[in-house]
């Protein structure tokens, strides 16, 4: 895992004082509120509903146990007992008083964390594949390009008050399981013909009120120029990118209007300016970052394990708990353990500060100090050796953990809506719940097979509806919660956007209708083997119409 | 009818204009009826505002209810009011083990 060197260490407690004196400026009077609110966003902290809020930042999803076990020391001490982690692999504290967030950015700088560009036109947190290092189709591990971007993009002058806010996503494998195509620039890691490894750049995707598919903008770049083509392409945004409108102001819209060629030339004009200069990647630095995430010192072991076959055929929710939420790892007996954060008519991605020291626990005890957060709102432990998993699972048990749902119908990705976000239209949580409760039976569940569906409280689709299989819009409609339904969007290597099904659904109805969907695709699939998605694209919307609305 | 709600600024909770001051909960809250009175809240509400003990300051529609005690007509200002609609944290664990 990535350290804080000297420069890291002394610009995080910088932040730490900075804001503590801005803090108290603001409550002595000394900053009027128009004044002091630009300075909190930059340090992640909005006024929401009920309170403030806090986001803190967890680099590319990677965390090792101190810090979540201080993450659960903070919701203990400073919030309401629990945590929401977010689809931007982030976690968001939904009650921090004004006067303790000093002392809370203080403690997360002693565990090397902060809460610095989690908000504002700047460029975000880098997202990526919630199993690199560890997924046995990777070419290269993503979250060492993702920490040379942190470092680029920590506080760059030039970058720092962007037209809009800036994502950057990274897979390192062909399967994207990190939605680079609705990203600002999305990268995926390859090889070229002679072995060397470079990135394919998509440009110009995102969510949204405006969704947007990226655009393949270089087939190859070299991993040297990661950084010159990166700025590149943001010198370009900043340069056209609208500042007029706040609506257009995103680089999807300047791709959409000016079109990926022209901008292709400006990009490459401006790469080659730059890219012989101070910006290409030297070798040894390359390197010396590798070495942050050179895999621990796995055990040497075959690849079945006995005890987990036996212990499969004892248990059979332990055996369904393997069959859902553990994949490949690239270590011979070694497995990737997905713990659910969505309980059958829980909140989704929520954790309390009891379930944070346990899971900290779990990753010193079983996986080598290492977890993940997912962009799906899950928490990865990335390296449990395949003969441990009946003790992690039962660990997990005990704190009510062990939902073995993942990538199933109940896996719900869910923005916090109108329970606690101030820009809201609708609550998402509520429908979440009773979907998962509807779906609850596993039997039920596995026929499903896999199938996203994702909510998101108002268009600016934190809970990335645009592309879940069954996407979930709350909109307002006269004072009332309205859910308008897309179909057919995916957020992995064939990226879609969805599909707006017919006119949209009271609070009442919304969850029978997507019981009726999920009824039509079991009716018209061609079998198991077709997931909702292909049986989706093969035979279109109709089926779907007419169970709604015929 | 009307009252005026806010955010404290140095805890963020939220607030309402009542006659003894800002209070956390909505049934002491002062329900505004007239035209002159709303216009005196919001003066008080800005006074407030400049002293640094509230920030966001909104007048928002309410209704009584059979007990005579105010609730917002907007979905989003009765969340405020009232919290969550969602159980959280330990309850809502509590909730889902038992
Ligand atoms: S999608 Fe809308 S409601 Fe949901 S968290 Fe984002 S801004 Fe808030």
């Amino acid at each position: 895992m990535y350290r804080y060197d000297e420069f890291d260490r002394d610009f995080v407690a910088a932040r730490v004082a900075q804001f503590r004196d801005q803090v108290a400026r603001r409550l002595a009077g000394e900053l009027s509120e128009d004044e002091f609110k630009p300075l909190r966003l930059m340090n992640g902290v909005y006024l929401q509903l009920h309170a403030y809020m806090l986001r803190v930042a967890i680099p590319y999803g990677t965390l090792n146990a101190r810090q979540m076990r201080m993450l659960g020391h903070i919701a203990e001490t400073y919030d309401k007992g629990y945590g929401h982690f977010t689809t931007r692999q982030n976690i968001q504290f939904n009650w921090p008083r004004l006067v303790d967030i000093p002392d809370i950015l203080a403690e997360l700088a002693s565990v090397e964390m902060h809460a610095i560009q989690t908000s504002g036109n700047c460029i975000r947190n880098v997202t990526t594949d919630q199993f690199a290092g560890v997924a046995r189709d990777e070419i290269a591990d993503p979250r060492v390009y993702a920490e040379i971007l942190r470092q680029w993009s920590t506080i760059h002058p030039e970058f720092v008050f962007l037209p809009r806010k800036f994502k950057i996503a990274i897979t390192g494998a062909a399967h994207d399981r990190a939605a680079i195509q609705v990203h600002d620039i999305g990268l995926q890691v390859k090889r070229d013909d002679a072995g060397r490894i470079g990135f394919a750049v998509y440009v110009g995707g995102g969510q949204g009120r405006t969704p947007m598919i990226a655009k393949l903008v270089r087939d190859f770049l070299p991993e040297e120029d990661l950084i010159a083509y990166t700025e590149a392409i943001l010198r370009v945004y900043n340069l056209y990118g609208r500042r007029d409108n706040k609506y257009k102001a995103r680089i999807k819209i300047l791709v959409h209007e000016t079109g990926i060629d022209e901008l292709r030339k400006d990009i490459e004009a401006e790469f080659a300016r730059i890219r012989d200069g101070a910006l290409r990647l030297p070798r040894a630095d390359i390197d010396a970052i590798n070495a942050y995430f050179a895999p621990p010192a796995w055990t040497d072991l075959p690849d079945d394990s006995a005890e987990l076959a036996a212990a499969r055929r004892a248990d059979a929710g332990f055996d369904r708990w393997v069959a859902n939420n553990v994949a490949a790892h690239k270590a011979p007996g070694h497995a990737i353990v997905t713990i659910s954060l969505k309980p059958i008519g829980g909140p989704p991605g929520d954790a309390t500060a009891g379930q944070m020291a346990a899971i900290a626990d779990l990753a010193e005890r079983y996986s080598h100090d290492e977890l993940r957060i997912s962009h799906e709102q899950n928490v990865i432990l990335p390296h449990v050796e395949k003969r441990h998993l009946k003790a992690v699972y039962e660990a997990l048990k005990a704190t009510d953990l062990a939902a073995a749902n993942a990538g199933l119908i109940t896996d719900i990705i869910a923005c916090p809506g109108l329970d606690y976000c101030a820009l809201a239209n609708a609550r998402s949580i509520p429908i979440a719940q009773r979907l998962s409760e509807r779906f609850a039976d596993p039997a039920r569940e596995e026929e499903i097979g896999e199938l996203k569906i994702k909510i998101s409280g108002c268009i600016n689709a934190c809970g990335h509806h645009h592309v879940g299989h069954i996407g979930i819009l709350g909109v307002d409609r006269k004072g009332e919660e309205f859910y308008q339904i897309t179909l057919g969007g995916s957020a992995d290597e064939r990226t879609s956007i969805g599909e707006i099904v017919g006119p949209g659904f009271s609070t009442g109805d919304v969850v029978g209708a997507v019981e009726k969907i999920v009824d039509t695709y079991l009716a018209v699939r061609h079998s198991r083997d077709e997931d909702f998605l292909a049986t989706y694209r093969r035979v279109g919307q109709r089926p779907f119409k007419e169970a709604l609305y015929g | 009818m009307k009252l005026i709600t806010a955010n404290r600024l140095f805890d963020g909770a939220v607030v309402f204009l009542a006659a003894e001051g800002w209070v956390a909960d909505i049934a002491r809250a002062a329900v505004l009826n007239a035209a002159d009175a709303i216009e005196a809240g919001l003066a008080a509400a800005t006074r407030a505002v400049a002293d640094r003990h509230v920030v966001d300051v909104n007048v928002i529609e309410v209704t009584l209810d059979a007990a005579g005690l105010p609730v917002p007509v907007r979905l989003r200002e009765r969340i405020r009011a009232f919290g969550p609609t969602v159980p959280f944290g330990e309850a809502a664990r509590e909730r889902l083990a038992a």
